[in-house]
């Protein structure tokens, strides 16, 4: 704008918080408004998780708050200082984790989309009930939408990562991969 | 079985295709990794947000866009008068703008676009801009665009606010109907709804002084969004590059080109700044292109064992504010009912009306489940009335494979009876139908879909699907094409296709699709078409690669080339399989030859069989085939529906991976589940037509709590135009939930609901009216007067037809061509 800048277009003044993040520390400054899906995503470049109406409806933003599902769109950063926050990203070292494993293998991700989402919520579910019933489950993820698979690959998945975290040998069962004789 | 032996469908072992495969890209999306539009951002990017028309009919007076000017961090503003040249996805259906010129026709309807520095900014400028509109009278539904010619939403048409008015008859129905035992008339009206996907649309366009731009955006298909741009922004196509991202959920509601695509380009244009644009869910809403609200007729005549002799069809679209897919969708909802069981004569009139709501298109099924519903809700009753049983009816009037249908649809192979005794079989239906307890109940229902509709959507002779192959000396392939994998896997199609006949892992191939500048053109992921057509197009590509390695390979080994095997990634005699090269060696063998091994193939459908005006919408290289029993539990008290168990079998043609069928099958039945007891887009009864419920709360869809067990059954009936026989399987499994549903529904509590979704209070209403003694049913009761043209005539091909309609000399110069529509 012919070379002026006015102090009116510069941006807000930002604030800091410190967190774990993904068992790292880490300092982050953003504009005060923000929730923690927009400073994951725009201001930490933390893309994979997702949103899906950024008004606390669908689940897909969902990330682990000091180990419990949180939708990030309603979370502002601010109110995670100190706290210990988990994503997508922090799911797989040089090797996958079971779940995002058996997601993977089952067809558990279609279009992948809610999928960050839904391994945090069952990662969480696994930490507190390592072998939930089908039930509990669908309990656990009775919040997180999803349009491609209809959550049967779903649960299938989580069943068979909880079966390996706990040392079993489990595989995938033929009817899943190929439908009933 | 049926007739399939093209390629591949009768050989011994096939060492890829039909297994269950991690999908290529399975790993990206479980690690986050992969790059939907919104996870994208550039240097120095501005943001876009559109201004919605509040009203649902207005006359645009004046746009004052200076306020938002002239806020600080808003680099441009938009308005219609910016892009005055109009869009649509249909070559008939030019009459979208970007941004509203002088109407809007819909609440939401965009009118003006900003960029600025910040999303807030953007977000605020909105409010900035002046528009003053003088209201016109809305259009509700489509009973008022019949009662209401004006004021007219759109000035083209066949009629007043009716967009299309069909007309077909194939053979002489009241003959037919004179020749039956029983003849029954029945009314439907489907609910429209919405696809829904998770991810929210979005664009980023970027611009260089070169005179280029680049698009990435959430598009089920970018060749349209290519040609769309290039029309509209004046620009050469070959400086447009579009990139379709991977689709967070698509169901056909990223099919057409849209607003926020164009106005971004055209943002990125005038500021030399990268322009993204994330849709609010609210936005999603707006855009919809989903079902269409549909009120059917449907007149059937059969004899005593059910055979049909004539069916009357007729439907009367609700297709919102703009002409979107709506002209195919409209002929949709009269094509398909004759692949399931034989129609004599056949006689079907469709109508759509313009409307002030969010325009309607293609809905994973596109037009034909909501006469699925209707027909196979139908034929129960039929079989009622027969003393048949619902499933025995089915079983014993099936399209033959191999056969032309009324309407000139050319089926080829045809797994139904498989796909009923397997559902009938797994699901105990004979000692549950009738048997079950009062409040519990079985329906049975059937269903067919495209395997890719047989026309492009714009008049060409090229091929629908094009792949080129690269073999590199490292032994690795890469495979482009310009498909879109919008989560049903069609990228892990094209690479294990590749690798069963090159003989390599699939994940030593790169797939690199859906990028205008790098991939050959395939028209998009719509109609189900991109297994058949890409697959086809890559078969073709890499048994071109194969014969160019072949000889090569077999001079190196000293070996007949009818002994060469690719498997395992390597090249080798089959009578001695130490004796050979890795397939690395064996390109290198071919390259030193004859230079790069490249090669391409392409695939362009069978000419279709109609050759009247109309024909266009519903051939198909190869029908799927669909079979369902739905169990219910229905609550007397509440009206409440609940479905424990769905038992579904789909003829496929054959797999190509096992995994991602399944999972296409139960999304399919997930998402029928979801039109058949709760989905709907509806909107206040008044004029304002304001949309009741534009959010994913209020929206109602099956969360894991709602969601049936499913137990699917895979049918492999190959048809000779598949890729190793391989048909759909994205769209058709939905398609006989809804009526299933509604079967089941009827008994368990002997009340008929003509209409999804079935809600509690629809249950109720039936159950009071059979409680009184009354018609223990709700459904619409009447279906209005529409000036149906005059009919286009034509002979079934066992009346001596070839196709043409009578007196087609008189139309064919003039229709032929704009009809051949998707």
């Amino acid at each position: 704008m012919n070379g002026k800048v006015s102090l009116v277009d510069m941006p807000e003044s930002k604030v800091a918080i410190t967190f774990v993040l993904n068992t790292e520390p880490c300092e982050v400054s953003f504009a005060p408004h923000k929730t923690l899906l927009e400073v994951l995503r725009e201001d930490l470049g933390l893309t994979g998780t997702k949103h899906g109406c950024e008004l606390g409806e669908c689940g897909t933003c969902t990330v682990l708050v000091d180990d419990q599902p949180v939708l990030s769109c309603l979370v502002l950063g601010q109110a995670c200082g100190g706290r210990s926050v988990r994503t997508v990203e922090g799911m797989a070292g040089a090797t996958l984790h079971p779940l995002q494993t058996a997601f993977a293998d089952l067809g558990a991700a279609q279009c992948g989309y809610c999928t960050p989402a839904f391994l945090l919520a069952a990662q969480a579910l696994l930490e507190h009930n390592p072998k939930p019933s089908r039930d509990e489950i669908k309990q656990a993820l009775a919040g997180n939408l999803c349009r491609c698979t209809g959550y049967i690959k779903i649960y299938e998945a989580v069943e068979l990562a909880a079966a390996r975290l706990l040392g079993e040998d489990a595989q995938p069962s033929r009817e899943a991969m190929y439908g009933r004789r | 079985m049926g007739a399939g032996k093209k390629k591949g469908a009768t050989e011994p072992a096939l060492r890829v295709v039909g297994k269950a495969h991690r999908k290529v890209d399975a790993v990206a999306k479980v690690t986050g990794a992969t790059k939907f539009a919104d996870d994208l951002m550039l240097p120095r990017m501005l943001y876009a947000k559109l201004l919605r028309s509040p009203h649902p009919h207005a006359r645009i007076v004046a746009i004052d866009t200076s306020r938002a000017s002239a806020l600080h961090g808003v680099k441009a503003v938009l308005t219609g008068k910016d892009l005055p040249i109009p869009f649509g996805i249909l070559p008939v259906s030019q009459d979208e703008h970007t941004l509203c010129v002088d109407t809007v026709r819909f609440i939401g309807d965009p009118v003006a676009a900003v960029a600025a520095t910040t999303e807030e900014t953007a977000t605020a400028a909105l409010d900035l801009i002046d528009v003053t509109y003088e209201p016109l009278r809305a259009i509700g539904s489509a009973e008022d665009a019949l009662a209401h010619p004006e004021p007219r939403i759109h000035d083209y048409g066949d009629t007043g606010n009716l967009h299309k008015l069909i007309n077909l008859e194939f053979g002489d129905v009241d003959e037919g109907f004179a020749e039956a035992a029983v003849i029954r008339e029945d009314l439907f009206f489907f609910e429209g709804n919405t696809h829904l996907p998770m991810e929210q649309h979005a664009a980023l366009a970027d611009w260089s002084a070169d005179g280029k731009v680049t698009l990435w955006s959430s598009t089920q298909t970018p060749h349209y969004v290519h040609r769309a741009l290039a029309k509209v922004l004046e620009l050469a196509a070959a400086r447009i590059r579009v990139i379709a991202t991977p689709n967070g959920g698509g169901f056909g509601g990223k099919s057409d080109p849209f607003s926020h695509e164009i106005a971004v380009a055209k943002l990125a244009m005038l500021t030399g700044r990268p322009v993204k644009i994330t849709l609010t869910r609210e936005e999603v809403f707006y855009c919809h292109r989903g079902r269409h609200p549909t009120l059917m007729a449907v007149k059937t005549g059969v004899t005593r064992d059910g055979a049909i002799t004539a069916m009357h069809f007729r439907s009367l679209l609700d297709g919102g504010g703009y002409g979107s897919y709506g002209v195919a969708s409209t002929y949709y909802t009269g094509a398909l009912q004759t692949v399931t069981y034989p129609i004599k004569r056949y006689k079907f009139q469709g109508a759509r009306a313009f409307t002030n709501k969010p325009p309607c298109g293609p809905k994973r099924g596109h037009g034909t489940p909501q006469p699925r519903f209707a027909l196979e809700v139908h034929l129960d009753k039929i079989a009622e009335e027969l003393g048949i049983d619902p499933a025995e009816l089915r079983l014993k009037h099936l399209q033959p494979p191999d056969s032309l249908t009324a309407n000139y649809l050319r089926v080829g192979s045809m797994g139904l009876g498989e796909c009923i005794r397997k559902v009938t079989a797994g699901s105990g239906w004979r000692e549950k139908f009738k048997r079950l307890p009062r409040g519990r109940g079985v329906g049975l229902a059937c269903s067919s879909y495209l395997s890719g509709a047989g026309l492009p959507i714009y008049w060409n002779h090229m091929p629908h699907s094009g792949v080129q192959l690269k073999c590199d000396r490292s032994g690795g392939i890469t495979v482009f094409c310009g498909s879109t994998d919008i989560g049903q896997g069609s990228d892990s199609i094209l690479g294990l296709i590749t690798a069963e006949v090159l003989g390599v892992d699939p994940f030593d191939i790169r797939i690199v699709t859906a990028d205008t500048d790098l991939t050959p053109v395939d028209l998009g992921s719509y109609s189900s078409r991109v297994t058949l057509m890409s697959g086809n197009a890559a078969l073709q590509a890499a048994e071109r690669a194969r014969e160019i390695i072949l000889p090569h390979a077999a001079r190196k080994l000293d070996v007949p080339m009818t002994r060469i095997v690719f498997a395992d990634s390597r090249v080798f005699d089959v009578e001695n399989p130490e004796h050979g090269m890795s397939f690395a060696e064996a390109v290198q063998a071919a390259e030193s030859a004859v230079g790069t091994v490249g090669t391409v193939g392409s695939y362009t459908p069978p000419k279709s069989a109609g050759r009247y005006r109309g024909a266009g919408v519903g051939p198909s290289p190869a029908y799927s085939y669909s079979a369902c029993v739905a169990e219910v539990d229905v609550d007397p008290a509440t009206g409440i529906v609940r479905v424990p168990t769905i038992w579904i079998a789909h003829d496929v043609g054959r797999c190509i991976n096992a995994a991602t069928a399944i999972g296409q099958v139960e999304g399919s039945v997930y998402m029928g589940l979801g039109e058949a007891l709760m989905e709907e887009m509806t909107y206040r009864e008044n004029r304002q037509v304001v949309h009741k419920f534009p959010s994913l709360l209020e929206y109602k869809s099956p969360t894991t709590l709602e969601m049936c067990d499913v137990i699917t059954y895979i049918v492999e009936d190959p048809d000779p135009n598949g890729p190793y026989g391989a048909k759909e399987v994205g769209q058709g499994p939905l398609l006989p939930v809804m009526p299933a549903v509604a079967n089941a529904v009827y008994d368990a509590v002997g009340v008929r609901i003509d209409e999804v979704p079935i809600t509690p209070e629809k249950v109720l209403k039936a159950l009071k009216h059979k409680q009184k003694g009354e018609t223990p049913r709700y459904g619409p009761t009447t279906f209005p007067e529409i000036p149906w043209p005059e009919p286009t005539r034509v002979p079934p091909p066992w009346e001596g037809g070839d196709g043409k309609a009578r007196d087609q000399a008189a139309t064919l110069a003039g229709g032929v061509r704009e009809e051949r529509q998707h």
